[in-house]
């Protein structure tokens, strides 16, 4: 392929970008053609590029295939520095710090439950609060603020909000240890706590989901999956809290970069070495953001249980509501990797990446260590989502990362011009599937055609094997912020 | 020529905000960010909020501006309607905010702005006045 890049073919789901100029190390592209040709379109690769030439930086900048153009760093993004000499960034985590997704599964059938989906969907609306400017039901004082930053989801369960066996199936156990809430500005804290429990607003949502394709039946039992099953997908984020923290540490950063001598290519980029105190401090606090993001998730489990309690008449534990797993696609962590058989610890930033973990590793939980980490990659409304399992693969060529999404293919603006928010609503309900929105005119910033076929992202990570198909699931009812 | 215009991406959106002067271009970028927000003939000025940020260079001045006015609005859950600079330097802006206490009943909330960000960050003295263009993450 003719490229401004001369980008190299490595393999049909692989390409690189020589290194050149300032670039450290190479670019490294998991894409088909069509996905890297939109790419460059967009000048997300100029921005694969300009990671490359931050400090200490490890092996290759690498992209998923849901890669699109970001601020700074692309979404879709994973880079690793050394600990010894490299950086940490907070945009390589971006500003909605450890946004991720839970998949809850159920014992009941999806065929059996379809008539009670529209009920189900209303109750789930009327008890988790979602959309712009909303504030959830749980008040915290500053020393429980600072207990559920510093020990998130355990702490959240031991006031009542979920069962302790969730714990185990949240990456990280959904407590990232290093967490500092002095840290944390009273800005941060007032913008992020009256949100404490809710859903937010943009892409983020709840769905009542069909399991329609099994791919690997052992892994699927495993994960307590079956063809045919009700389960509940909800991707959100830390809402105020971490947009606050992203805010102040991106301004800190500007200027650290410059006392550390790092020229940025962008000013998005604003990065300081991992072992200065502003490096220390942001890893500390994005910490904070973290354990409040799964914390959040961990509420709205609760309430989402609640809801299927009143609408089946039901207990939740006789239904089968346990969670699958919680991952989070924007996040830096410290990790060891092998690089060119060199053991290292590496600050890995996935930025609209997904942790990919293979059988075998420690921080898989005990249930699933024989099969692999689950990976939640949700899709866009009218399609589907998928789960998958990391692979050894991932730990050597992405640093145990896969894709996190579909990836935007349109503007918001774009997607609202060409589609009317009612007609979508419309035709997704001629689909057969319950649409609850705040606003129709937003649902339409989220309409499929706005986003990447989500089959052919899962399609190019499997066949470079960042992550392999478990499992397929059908939306049956969504409620977008 | 408008006050803004805005400017499209994949992902997020931004403004192109116009003045004659550096205080109007500020102010026209934060009535530009929460058009995208809230339709602000719908907002009344009912509370004010004196604003003063500082910063190193009058772009980062901008964006200090632009996330302080995200600031009062999610954490006193008001929205935002008229703005004025009262003084401007490379350094330093005091200003105030004009708006109300948000009403769900009353105010249709569009988009949720994340934060105003440095990609592409601009501020320019052109031939005709002042340009300023912002990115936000929503």
């Amino acid at each position: 392929m003719e490229t401004a890049m001369n980008l190299t073919e490595v393999s049909p789901w692989c390409w690189e970008i020589p290194k050149s100029g300032n670039m450290l190390v190479p670019g490294r592209v998991f894409a088909d053609r069509d996905f890297i040709e939109h790419a460059e379109q967009e000048q997300a690769l100029d921005q694969v590029r300009n990671v490359a030439c931050l400090p200490g930086i490890e092996m290759a900048s690498l992209a998923m295939p849901d890669i699109h153009w970001g601020y700074g760093f692309a979404i879709g993004g994973v880079a690793a520095f050394r600990v010894e000499d490299g950086i940490i960034s907070p945009g390589g985590v971006g500003y909605d710090i450890a946004c991720g997704v839970r998949l809850i599964r159920t014992g009941l059938l999806a065929d059996e439950a379809v008539q009670t989906v529209p009920d189900l969907i209303h109750e789930l609306s009327r008890s988790i609060p979602a959309g712009v400017g909303r504030h959830g039901d749980v008040r915290l004082n500053h020393h429980e603020m600072d207990q559920l930053m510093v020990k998130g989801v355990p702490w959240i369960v031991s006031r009542g909000y979920g069962r302790s066996e969730d714990i185990e199936a949240i990456e990280d156990g959904g407590a990232l240890e290093g967490a500092d809430p002095t840290l944390i500005s009273p800005r941060a804290r007032e913008r992020g706590f009256a949100q404490s429990g809710t859903l937010g607003a943009g892409n983020h949502f709840i769905e009542v989901q069909r399991v329609d394709e099994i791919y690997d039946p052992a892994a699927a039992d495993a994960f307590g999956i079956f063809k045919g099953q009700l389960c509940v997908m909800v991707h959100s984020g830390s809402r105020g809290l971490g947009h606050q923290i992203c805010t102040e540490y991106v301004k800190i950063m500007g200027g650290a970069s410059a006392r550390a001598g790092i020229s940025l290519p962008d000013r998005q980029l604003a990065c300081a070495p991992i072992q200065s105190p502003e490096g220390r401090d942001y890893f500390a606090a994005m910490a904070c953001a973290a354990n409040f993001a799964r914390a959040n998730r961990q509420v709205m489990t609760h309430l989402l249980r609640q809801s299927f309690e009143y609408i089946f008449k039901s207990p939740a534990e006789k239904m089968g509501l346990n969670l699958v797993y919680d991952v989070s696609h924007n996040i830096a962590k410290f990790e060891e990797h092998d690089v060119n058989g060199v053991r290292k610890r590496l600050c890995v930033h996935r930025k609209g990446a997904t942790r990919s973990f293979p059988a075998g590793h420690p921080d898989v939980p005990d249930k699933y260590r024989d099969i692999g980490q689950p990976v939640i990659v949700p899709g866009d409304m009218g399609t589907a989502s998928y789960l998958l399992k990391g692979t050894k693969t991932a730990m050597s060529e992405s640093f145990g990362s896969t894709c996190h999404g579909a990836g935007r293919v349109m503007g918001r603006r774009a997607a609202k011009r060409l589609i009317q928010g009612h007609e979508l609503k419309a035709r997704l309900e001629a689909q057969g599937i319950t649409v609850s929105a705040g606003r129709t005119s937003t649902l339409a910033e989220e309409a499929p055609e706005a986003y990447k076929d989500i089959d052919k992202v899962v399609e190019v990570c499997h066949q470079a094997g960042l992550s392999l198909r478990v499992a397929r699931l059908r939306p049956m009812g969504v409620i977008k912020g | 020529m408008p006050a803004f215009e805005i400017i499209e991406h994949t992902a997020d959106i931004g403004i192109r905000a116009f003045g004659d002067t550096e205080a109007e271009v500020f102010e026209n970028a934060a009535t530009g960010m929460f058009s995208l927000i809230c339709d602000l003939e719908k907002i009344n000025q009912a509370v004010s909020y004196a604003v003063e940020v500082e910063a190193e260079d009058r772009e980062t001045l901008l964006v200090e501006w632009l996330n302080e006015l995200l600031y009062l609005y999610e954490s006193r859950e008001v929205l935002l309607t008229s703005f004025k600079v009262n003084s401007i330097g490379d350094n330093s802006l005091s200003g105030m905010a004009y708006g109300e206490p948000i009403d769900h009943g009353r105010h249709d909330l569009m988009t949720d702005i994340k934060a105003a960000t440095y990609h592409m960050l601009k501020v320019m003295k052109t031939s005709t006045g002042w340009t300023a263009e912002v990115i936000f993450d929503v």
